[in-house]
């Protein structure tokens, strides 16, 4: 019987070496594994055996069915990764077609840039103010120390509506009217952005409408030096830490002493160059300390109180940031000129 | 203001510094300095020569054969083609290997057969601007209206080794509109003298008011009038120095007498003006306001119809002048003047200011009297222009002048405190300092205990209170040098209002959802608004409009989206989505009165293609559902309470089938839709959607405070529906139903497929729905399910007739 089982043994193993699927196997498990295959039949003529050899074809048949089944498991695995390699094969694909686009869109240069400002100055304690579009003479001028028939009203020429409406030539009357608010009260800390209009013709570096923010602050023992170092860390937070900052005197009707602001060219690193007429400074915004007839008309004591203004315009700002040379392309609205700005 | 640094220097001792130096100090201080011109740039090599003889060219009839003294033993040939040469001039000749400004660079050459060593130069050439070219020499070449030395170098003479400063001037600076302000304000910086000539007047017996009196109707605006006498002058050319002088500054010489009004008008600042006294018509000055529609032909031969506002120098009868703006016609001197009355004056600066605006007319004059010019040399400037008068016209000064004179002309008084300048500013100047600045602003000082009580000079208008005071200390001391501080006050919390983050969520929604945000003009037409507006209520229109495309401001934002996807489409872009957010303008009002409420609108408009894979073939094109999918996950953002339903609608403007209202708890909140093809055709537009909504309504309905709810943790079961009804019943209707009726198990219901045509009775349609039905306390039985939604499909038919599709 242990030869029968051996050449039973030989027989399964060259047929398992011979199957050439998965199915092939099966039939090789299923004829001498099975419960009606040969093995199973020696083993069943086990009892007709003596004591002493009993155990040994025992163990004989369970080497027998140990080894042919190990090497069926064995060819199936191998046919099982051939069979995924095959279909993974057929699976491949050319990794290098372009992807389903995820549509995003993108915030105009004008808002990302209002909002970065807005943010560096939330950051600093501010709270953003916002006001009308139509303005009163009185909010527009005559609050800002601008009576009728000043000379400094020439400097912007104006949309009026009625003789008393008008289009915001500044976003200053946010200053008043959130002074008033604040009844006499310090601290006041403000950045008001917004559009406003002036009656220019509509070219390369002028538009009729254009966005500026302007900014406040009131309190007690506020200091010129104050304004510098909010712009010192402003001017570092917005366009980096390398950029150094000066003032210089100016004029505007609402603030006194009057300054402009600077910052060192990011083009040369204020050696001079074109971007900055050689200067090696560009001209970035108008600031001072708030004009004490500014501060009574918001209702606040000059004697007590003092602060600092500031304007700047938002166009001016994108145009440095991004490199932009033409104010009409904020607002012509051109897929071309917006998608640019999904990555700001 | 254009400054001669060779004049400035006649003021101020700048021997030790260059213009650019001098530009960098002002500009640093307060004093903008534009551009710095070398007037010498790019000129070499020019020389004075005599012209000793001047033939026709035998070949060409507009061209001369000079023969020119330069100076050597021999004269050299040149070829003129200028109509105005003759023998003996002198001229600027550029030699052989001369530059000239522009690049040009002087050769030997041969024209027309002969030979030109060089050229004789106009001032155009030299770089001198056609309007500033005395008319003389306009057409032509320059020559020298006084006996020269050939061979010398022409540059000095002609006021060439000059440098001219541009003043960019802020309005407060009036001061320096004069070049003996920008003396001072230089001698200011550089903390040095500064020396204005006296003006010296030798006055005859005769007396001026022998010839004129002076009479003032209008005080109030002419609070001083002075008039000068000069008889027996002769007109003629300006010496050379004069005309480069005023050439440099950018006036045109014309002759001695107007020329030198001009100088004294630049020097002081103060405009003065020449009557011929032979056609003055009279012998009195008689200054008042004009009468209304009263006439007069100005200077420039331009006839102005007048107002009574208009302050008007008449001899008793007619106006002779413009009071402050411009001289009349009829009185202006001409080159046969021999008697002149020479004007000096105050005008107040609001009645030239509107006198001016309301004409259309500035001049070098109305532009310093708006301003308000220096009363304490309104007479010095008079005297000066007599003086300088007589010295080149040789005329004889009548003892005078004849004045009316109630100017107030005393010195501002303002006291200020060291604490006070060193609080404001944050540095810590000593009394020292501060006395120092204000004596070399030539301000007088009084100081005790560091109170300073100063005394302004008259010429320094913008000066009248404390922060006046403190800029100027501030500005000389220089901005460098104030400290940097941040504020010592206690720090406050900064941040959004809750609609001001309501608008960034909504923006960063949008953005996400793939749309580019626009920003559009508030200014439009009314004609633009009418395809979306009835012309109904009236609009907020502009005064004076610059343009028709720019007179009303805006009511809906979608007509300029709408112009932008045009844009887009004229330049082969047809796949764009634009939002914007802006204010929008209404008034109840039919003419304005009091400002229009201003809301914010937030409006997108979608032409195209919503979605694109080009290789795989996916396109979708924009379409109602797409919008209202962003309008819906745009209210989800915004996170807002209350009932939201989207009612079919009819808006002007808008396809009818295809347009919904926004309602939110019953108030309309905006309107989405199909571009009527109608108006789409207007914008040359294809299938195009739109929505507005109007944010300021939106934002406030109240949040919804986000709280967590359990995860269900027992497993819920989904029935699929297919219902099959009219086809005027809407989905809003079935679905309200179906939550009526599916009480508290149902948990969700949703949309997933609309069904008409063929399988279907006409008229019908079918729409199947998805239910989740849900016990947060336990596993649901099949039972319990069947029940409710037994229920619900009794109700479908009993109140929509719906039935299941077989």
């Amino acid at each position: 019987m242990l030869d029968r089982l051996q050449e039973l043994h030989d027989e399964a193993m060259k047929k398992v070496a011979e199957a050439e699927d998965l199915n092939d196997l099966k039939e090789v498990r299923v004829a001498y594994l099975g419960k009606k295959g040969p093995i199973t039949e020696v083993m069943k003529g086990m009892g007709k055996l003596s004591a002493e050899e009993r155990p040994k074809v025992g163990q004989k048949a369970n080497e027998v069915r140990e080894s042919v089944k190990s090497y069926i498991e064995e060819k199936e695995k191998a046919f099982e990764e051939a069979a995924m390699l095959e279909k993974l094969k057929k699976e491949s694909i050319d990794v290098t077609l372009p992807g389903r686009p995820v549509s995003k869109g993108s915030r105009h240069p004008l808002t990302s840039v209002v909002e970065t400002i807005e943010d560096v100055f939330i950051g600093m304690g501010f709270n953003v103010a916002e006001g009308p579009e139509v303005e009163t003479d009185y909010y527009n001028f005559e609050s800002l120390n601008l009576p009728k028939h000043h000379p400094a009203r020439d400097m912007q020429d104006t949309f009026f509506i009625t003789s008393d409406l008008l289009l915001r030539t500044q976003t200053s009357p946010v200053q008043t009217r959130t002074m008033e608010k604040h009844e006499g009260q310090g601290p006041v800390k403000i950045v008001c952005p917004g559009k406003v209009y002036r009656r220019d013709e509509d070219d390369a570096t002028h538009s009729h409408q254009f966005m500026q923010i302007e900014g406040l602050v009131v309190d007690e023992g506020i200091r010129m030096s104050d304004l510098k170092g909010i712009f010192a860390t402003f001017v570092k937070q917005y366009f980096g830490e390398e950029r150094d900052i000066r003032l210089r005197p100016s004029f505007f009707p609402f603030t006194e002493p009057s300054a402009e602001l600077d910052i060192s060219c990011a083009m040369c690193g204020g050696k001079g160059c074109r971007t900055c007429k050689q200067t090696g400074w560009i001209e970035v915004l108008g600031a001072g300390m708030v004009h004490p007839n500014v501060l009574k008309m918001g209702g606040f004591d000059p004697d007590q109180y003092s602060g600092f203004a500031f304007g700047m315009g938002v166009e001016r700002f994108a145009m440095l940031k991004y490199g932009i040379d033409d104010i009409r392309h904020f607002y012509t609205n051109d897929k071309r000129f917006l998608n640019q700005f999904t990555r700001v | 203001m254009l400054v001669s640094y060779k004049w400035l220097k006649e003021y101020v001792n700048l021997d030790d510094l260059t213009p650019a130096d001098v530009a960098e100090k002002l500009t640093r201080s307060g004093v903008e300095v534009d551009a710095v011109h070398s007037l010498s740039e790019g000129i070499t090599n020019l020389v004075v020569g005599k012209v000793m003889t001047c033939e026709k060219h035998p070949q060409a009839d507009k061209l001369n054969l000079c023969q020119v003294d330069v100076g050597e033993s021999d004269p050299v040939q040149i070829v003129c083609g200028a109509s105005n040469v003759g023998e003996g001039q002198f001229v600027a000749v550029a030699r052989v290997g001369a530059r000239l400004p522009g690049g040009m660079k002087i050769k030997r050459a041969k024209l027309r057969g002969e030979v030109s060593e060089g050229m004789i130069c106009s001032l155009q050439e030299l770089g001198f601007e056609g309007k500033v070219v005395p008319k003389k020499y306009s057409e032509g070449i320059f020559n020298f209206p006084q006996e020269m030395i050939a061979g010398e170098d022409a540059m000095a003479p002609l006021g060439l080794d000059d440098t001219v400063l541009e003043l960019d001037l802020t309005p407060n600076r009036s001061d320096c509109l004069s070049m003996i302000g920008v003396a001072y304000e230089v001698a200011a910086i550089l903390g040095r003298e500064v020396n204005v000539p006296e003006p010296a007047i030798v006055a005859s017996k005769e007396k001026a008011s022998d010839h004129i009196s002076v009479k003032v109707e209008a005080s109030g605006d002419n609070p001083y009038y002075g008039a000068n006498v000069i008889k027996g002058l002769q007109i003629s050319e300006s010496p050379l120095w004069l005309q480069t002088a005023l050439m440099a500054a950018g006036v045109r010489p014309v002759n001695n007498v107007v020329d030198i009004t001009n100088y004294v008008l630049l020097e002081y600042g103060q405009p003065l003006h020449a009557f011929d006294l032979d056609r003055f018509g009279s012998e009195e000055v008689v200054v008042r306001r004009a009468a209304d529609g009263e006439k007069i032909v100005t200077l420039d031969d331009t006839e102005r119809t007048l107002s009574g506002d208009h302050l008007v120098i008449t001899n008793g009868n007619d106006p002779v002048a413009l009071a402050g703006v411009m001289g009349g016609a009829t009185s202006e001197v001409e080159n046969g003047s021999v008697n002149i009355l020479l004007e000096a004056a105050y005008f107040s600066p609001a009645s030239v200011r509107k006198a001016s605006r309301d004409l259309g007319l500035r001049s070098d004059s109305s532009v310093r009297f708006e301003k308000g010019v220096d009363p304490n040399s309104v007479a010095e400037a008079g005297a000066r222009a007599a003086s300088l008068i007589q010295q080149l016209s040789g005329g004889e000064i009548l003892e005078g002048p004849v004045e009316f004179d109630e100017l107030n002309k005393n010195k501002k008084e303002v006291t200020i405190t060291l604490n006070k300048i060193n609080s404001v500013l944050g540095t810590h100047m000593t009394a020292e300092e501060v006395s120092q600045i204000f004596d070399q602003l030539q301000f007088g000082i009084d100081e005790k205990d560091g109170e300073f009580s100063v005394t302004v000079p008259t010429r320094r208008q913008d000066i009248s209170i404390e922060a006046d005071l403190v800029e100027e200390a501030a500005r000389l001391y220089g901005y460098d040098n104030i400290p940097v501080t941040l504020p010592n006050t206690p720090s406050t919390p900064g941040g959004l209002t809750a609609e001001q983050l309501k608008k960034r969520k909504a923006r960063r929604f949008l953005e996400g959802a793939g749309m580019l945000e626009a920003v559009n003009y508030s200014l439009t037409t009314a004609e633009k608004e009418a395809y979306f507006k009835e012309e109904s209520k009236s609009r907020v229109k502009v005064a004076l409009p610059m343009s028709e495309e720019r007179s009303a401001l805006r009511t809906t934002l979608i007509p300029h989206l709408l112009d932008d996807l045009s844009y887009n489409k004229n330049r082969n872009i047809y796949n764009v989505s634009l939002y914007e957010m802006g204010t929008v303008f209404h008034t109840e009002e039919e003419t304005v009165t009091v400002q229009p409420e201003e809301k914010t609108f937030l409006a997108g408009a979608l032409m195209g293609l919503w979605q694109e894979h080009s290789w795989q073939g996916e396109k979708k094109p924009a379409d109602f559902f797409v919008l209202k999918g962003i309008v819906e996950g745009l209210l989800k953002e915004l996170n807002i309470t209350g009932e939201i339903r989207f009612v079919q609608s009819e808006t002007r403007g808008l396809h009818p089938g295809r347009t919904a209202s926004l309602y939110i708890d019953g108030t309309e909140a905006g309107v989405l839709g199909q571009l009527h093809p109608a108006t789409a055709k207007e914008w040359s537009l294809p299938e195009t959607y739109v929505f507005e909504l109007d944010l300021s309504t939106l934002m406030s309905f109240p949040a919804e405070a986000v709280r967590y709810e359990p995860i269900p943790r027992y497993p819920g079961m989904d029935r699929d529906i297919a219902l099959v009804v009219e086809e005027d019943i809407k989905a809003e209707e079935l679905e309200k139903v179906i939550v009526a009726h599916g009480g508290s198990l149902l948990s969700s219901v949703s949309v997933f497929d609309l069904y008409q045509g063929e399988n279907l009775e006409p008229g019908k349609k079918s729409l199947a729905f998805s239910l989740r039905y849900q016990n947060r306390e336990k596993t649901l039985t099949e039972e319990e399910v069947t029940e409710v939604h037994t229920k619900v499909l009794q109700a479908l038919e009993e109140k929509l007739g719906a039935k299941l599709r077989a």
